[in-house]
Formats: structure tokens, sequence, C-alpha cells
């Protein structure tokens, strides 16, 4: 690129609310890095959509583009009607793991199955940050929250292994102890046609690494680096071995029609049939 | 088929009409998920909506279907969704968004016998106050109600007209009987016809959520980075959650569009008000047997008069009060266990006596003998 890159060029002067050490800023950073490497000198022509929680303030209001700041869950339904409406516009949608696999799971695995052309980025932080701390689809076994304060008892769920069983085009998890490889994930995800997913796993030193015993962001970063796995070396190890991993990487599906592309089909067949 | 009905005579059901007026209106989205008796407004616009290059879709639930509806009106069209009780249920959060997002979309909710699953495929009229009451926090509520295939059609051309006039969404409160039914309506020719669209902006520098009483509307993709959010926000859409007067301006205008316009959105059909001794209050299927329950009652010399309401909320006060001035009776039938009726009461406030009439299960109407011996009785 022959333009240096500086976040400022496509963010409002209004500052970040997240806190202290928050993974936030580093997932935004690493989006904003991949619309510049793409060629992107502003935001237009984008839609963002999120939800309710920390991560669904990454870009609204904070980037300079048209943004739907919904009801907690509900951005990829909201950001189904406006793909149908305006197919040429490019929806992102920015949400939590409480947003996209708790409240909202089921416009997710439904915008899969339709092959919604839209991008989703999960800010997973395992926990709910912004209501205080309490036990996410995501936390992992064992770990105190406030409403699990003698260790969870559920399974986390898997979400990009959920998403490319149903069937998504694309589908990449990182860690924010990974920017460049998120960044080249965000990327992809954005230049795929269909469908795509990328997960950040995220720290949250205030609402969850505090009671999980960490004593600052920095070792959380750390940990979330070693605790993660490459797929190809995850696919060898039993899945026991895998229990307190987090497996990183990208997985890549044949390309199919798109939601915009079936029923533009529907359109011309009724036009016919009218 | 045409792009939309031409003029004419048609012998439609009423979810047909509803359907069919949308399209007049020019909806271009519509988003569902299957419910009855609301299903066949659906089941019309799968065939007919792309025909004329639009969309319709089935989403995943009644959540869904309301978010992609306020989606698709932000991308700039015309929006519907159509449901019954359990579904207008779970569509309340989203409303409340809409009307705090200043998002233009029409509802309906064609009513059943609830509570719960209830009698799911019978009529009720239980729904009023959840149109009206349905989402939390402060907020004004518009609501229609057709009594005919006729109106059916009508009210959903004006409910598209004050949701875009007003950048709110409206409720169109059907019930199971005027949407089964079959009757003729007339379509008037489309330059006969009132067609509203929401407000432009013009240069791009006037706020799109407050300094005037109904701001103009962006739509997303026109390069005004416009920030849509159901948190409090200022009049550019800038999230402001703690500052005291930030809300008060933005809720309390909200309310007051609504408010302050109460005799342009009110209609509604009177009938000998000034001069009756009984009256009716009544709205949907159940004022149809008040139109027989009057013509017996005058062959019997009884001076008996009704209002009609066409808008439910918010309830003009109005002329429920003018009834008042000289009805020692005003009753209230309704297919649920009284909620208007309390709205009259407090209109009245004391000056008739307002008697509720009550009847629920098995989606039974009112019969014209039931009505009259309630009028007997206050005679």
């Amino acid at each position: 690129m022959s333009y240096t890159f500086s976040a400022k060029d496509y963010l409002r002067d209004i500052p970040f609310p997240f806190c202290a050490g928050c993974g936030g800023a580093t997932v935004a950073t690493s989006f904003l890095r991949a619309i510049h490497e793409l060629g992107y000198r502003d935001l237009q022509g984008f839609v963002f959509c999120s939800g309710i929680g920390c991560s669904s303030w990454i870009p609204s209001p904070h980037f300079q583009a048209d943004s739907i700041h919904t009801t907690h869950g509900r951005s990829i339904p909201v950001a189904t009607g406006v793909k149908l409406m305006r197919p040429d516009l490019k929806v992102v949608v920015f949400g939590g793991d409480g947003d996209i696999v708790g409240i909202g799971l089921s416009h997710l695995i439904h915008a899969v199955r339709r092959n919604l052309d839209a991008t989703v980025i999960m800010v997973n932080n395992m926990i709910y940050g912004m209501t205080g701390g309490q036990v996410a689809a995501t936390t992992p076994l064992e770990t105190k929250t406030t409403t699990t304060p003698y260790g969870g008892f559920e399974r986390p769920l898997d979400t990009v292994r959920l998403v490319i069983s149903a069937g998504a085009r694309y589908a990449a998890r990182w860690t924010t102890a990974h920017p460049s490889q998120l960044k080249e994930a965000i990327k992809k995800a954005l230049t795929t046609k269909g469908f795509s997913f990328v997960e950040a796993v995220s720290q949250c030193p205030t609402a969850y690494g505090r009671r999980a015993g960490f004593k600052n962001a920095g070792e959380m970063l750390r940990w979330l680096k070693k605790q993660s796995i490459a797929i190809a070396e995850a696919e060898k190890l039993p899945e026991k071995e895998l229990e307190d991993k987090i497996v990183v990487g990208e997985f890549i599906a044949k390309t199919l029609p798109t939601l915009t592309e079936k029923i533009q089909a529907v359109l011309r067949k009724a036009k016919k049939h009218g | 088929m045409h792009k939309h009905l031409s003029s004419g005579i048609y012998f439609m059901q009423g979810s047909e009409a509803l359907a069919e007026a949308a399209i007049i209106a020019g909806c271009r989205f519509f988003a569902g998920y299957p419910i009855t008796p609301a299903s066949e407004i659906a089941e019309h616009l799968a065939k007919r909506l792309p025909q004329v290059g639009r969309i319709m879709i089935q989403m995943e639930d009644e959540i869904a279907s309301i978010a992609s509806v306020i989606g698709a009106s932000w991308a700039g069209a015309k929006a519907m969704t159509a449901t019954s009780g359990p579904g207008f249920s779970l569509m309340q959060e989203n409303i409340g968004y809409a009307f705090m997002t200043e998002t233009p979309c029409v509802i309906v909710d064609v009513q059943r016998a609830g509570p719960s699953t209830g009698q799911a495929t019978k009529c009720g009229q239980g729904d009023v106050m959840q149109a009206r009451w349905g989402t939390h926090g402060d907020y004004a509520a518009i609501v229609l109600s057709p009594n005919s295939v006729q109106e059916m059609f009508n009210l959903t051309v004006r409910a598209f007209n004050i949701a875009e006039k007003y950048r709110t969404p409206v409720i169109l409160l059907a019930d199971e009987i005027v949407a089964h039914m079959r009757e003729p309506i007339f379509v008037p020719p489309l330059e006969k016809m009132e067609i509203l669209n929401r407000r432009k902006p013009k240069s791009g520098n006037e706020s799109f959520f407050g300094s005037e009483e109904v701001p103009p509307m962006p739509s997303l993709g026109e390069g005004y980075n416009v920030t849509v959010t159901g948190s409090t926000h200022n009049m550019f859409g800038i999230r402001f959650t703690a500052d005291p007067e930030v809300h008060r301006t933005l809720v309390g205008r909200l309310v007051n569009k609504i408010r302050n316009n109460v005799e342009l959105l009110m209609d509604f059909e009177a009938y000998n008000v000034n001069e009756c001794e009984v009256g009716f209050i009544s709205y949907g299927c159940t004022s149809r047997a008040v139109y027989e329950v009057v013509e017996i009652a005058q062959n019997n010399r009884l001076n008996v008069g009704f209002v009609r309401l066409k808008t439910v909320w918010p309830f003009p006060d109005k002329i429920v009060q003018t009834m008042a001035q000289r009805a020692k009776t005003i009753i209230v039938p309704e297919m649920n266990l009284q909620q208007i009726f309390f709205e009259v009461q407090r209109a009245v406030n004391g000056a008739a006596e307002v008697v509720p009439l009550n009847k629920i299960g098995g989606g039974e109407m009112f019969t014209p003998e039931e009505l009259y011996s309630e009028i007997e009785g206050s005679v």
C-alpha cells in the first residue's frame, strides 16, 4: 500500500469505551488494518450491524460508516433485511459470544443455512462482560463466574465447528494474541462470497480474568497463546486432550449460491409465471 | 397478473385484501413466520411480491421477522410483517426498538383467542392492550382496527402512510374473523389514492434523530454515515446513556409526535352520537353485530347510537365524551374480558354509565340478540 495505515481515518472522534486491557481494541484494529490492506480508504459501501455487548460498540458509533446497533442478539436478522434490500452493500456483523451464540444462536445457524452474503465477526471473551461477568455458552468448564461461583458445569460451544457443519463458506478462529493472523482471516472473510465467520477469542481482564485468577491482561494474552493449537495439530490429538485448548486456523468449504443469488432467481421465476 | 391490482370490484379474503393493499402502498419487503390465523398474508405475499420484483422471506421466528423488517426499512424499503398474538408477543422488544429508532414499518396482528396457545384457530380481541403497552419503557402506539375486507385494504394503505409520515411502527390490529371472511371490495384507481413516502434528507447536514418533530430519514448506503441505535441518542444518533436531558428530549419528542397529532390520527365511524340514549363503543369484528342491533333498536323506537373505532390507539377521547354528554348508558362489547372498556370508563369519567359486555371462547361473535338484550336492560 502506498499510503500508511491510520485507524483514525476510519473512526469518529469518540473514544472507545473499553476497559484497560480489553481485547476489543485489538479486534477493531485488526479489522481496520484488514480494510486498509484490501484497499478501502474509507468505509463507504459497508453497513455494520451489531447487537448488545461490549464488542457491539466496536462499529457503533465509532466507525465512520452506516451502522445499526440492534437489540440483543438480533444483529444477524437485521443484517439479513439490509442485505436483501441492498445487495450492493457489504454487510458486516460485529458481536460478542453472548449476542451471537447465546441469545442469538438460532439466527447465526439460519444465516449460515441461507448463505447470507455477510461477514460475522464474533469477539469471544468467554463471558458476559458488560453485565459484570456471568457464565456464557463459551465459558470453559470449571471457570468461576458470578453465576457459577463453584465453577462452570456446562461444556462450552465450539462455534467454528458449528458454522462449518451448518455449511459456512469460510470460518476461522484466532485470538487477540494473534492479531496478524486475525487480520488475514478478516481479509479472507471479507472477500469470500457468501457467509463468512471469524471468531476472535479475546481477553476480558475485568469480568473474566479477575475471577479466573489472572493478574492482568498480559497474562491472559500469554495464556490465550499457550492454549492455542493449530487445526492440523489438533486433528492428530484425541478429543480429551483438546478440552482446554483453543483450536485456531481456518476452515474453507466450497462455494455455493448465495442468498442474494437464490432470491434473484426466485424473482426471475415469479416474473415468468406471474 | 398486473403489477398491482387495477381499479375495480373484487371478491376477496381479508388477508388477501391486506396483502394486495400492501403492494399498492409500496411495500417492498415482507418477512414472517407461520402462525394461524395470519399465515394467509405471508402465503399470498410469497406468491405476489416476487411477481412485482419485491422480497418475501420466511424467517426462523417472529423476532427475526421484525428484525429483518427493521433492517429492510433502513435499507430504504417500506416493510411489513404479520403474525398473531404469540408471535406479536415475541416481536414486542423490537417494536420498541423501531419506535426508539424511528423506523417506519407495519406490524399486522391477526388476533386469536389467547392467552398462550389458547384457541389458536378461533377469533379473539385480547391483544388491544398488548398493542398499546406491549413493549417496555415509555412510548406511544398507533393501532388501527379494520372491521371488513374493504377496511383490511383501506387501513393497510393508511398504516403504511402513517408509518412513513411519522417514522414510527404502526400496528394493524385485525382479528381472525376479518382476516378470514370474504367480501366484495372496491379498489380505487391508484391516482385517487394517497400514498405517502418518508421524507428524505436534502443536504445531509440535517439531524436524523431530532430537532424536528419528525426528522428526515436517510437510508443506508447513501453516504450519510447514519448511526442507528436503540440506546438513548442525541439528534445525530450518537449514544448518550447517562445524560438525563438527552433521554428526556428524545423520548419526550417520540411520544409527543404521536400525542400532538391525535386529531390527525383519530379515525372512527359515528352514528347518532349527539342524540342517543344508549351508545355502543366497539371495534373490529364485534362492530359488525352493532350495526345490526342499532337497526333493530331503531325499528323498536329505541334511541341508540354508536362509535366504531378505526384508530384504537391513540384513543379518541373526544368523540366518546361527546356521546357521554347525552347518553345514559355506553355499552362496550369486546371479545375479551374487558380491555377498551377501561379506556372508555376513563374518558367518560362518570358522565354516563359504562357497561362492559364480554364474550370469549370458541371464536363466537356477539349476536345482535345478545347486544339487544343489553339495551333492553339499560332503558
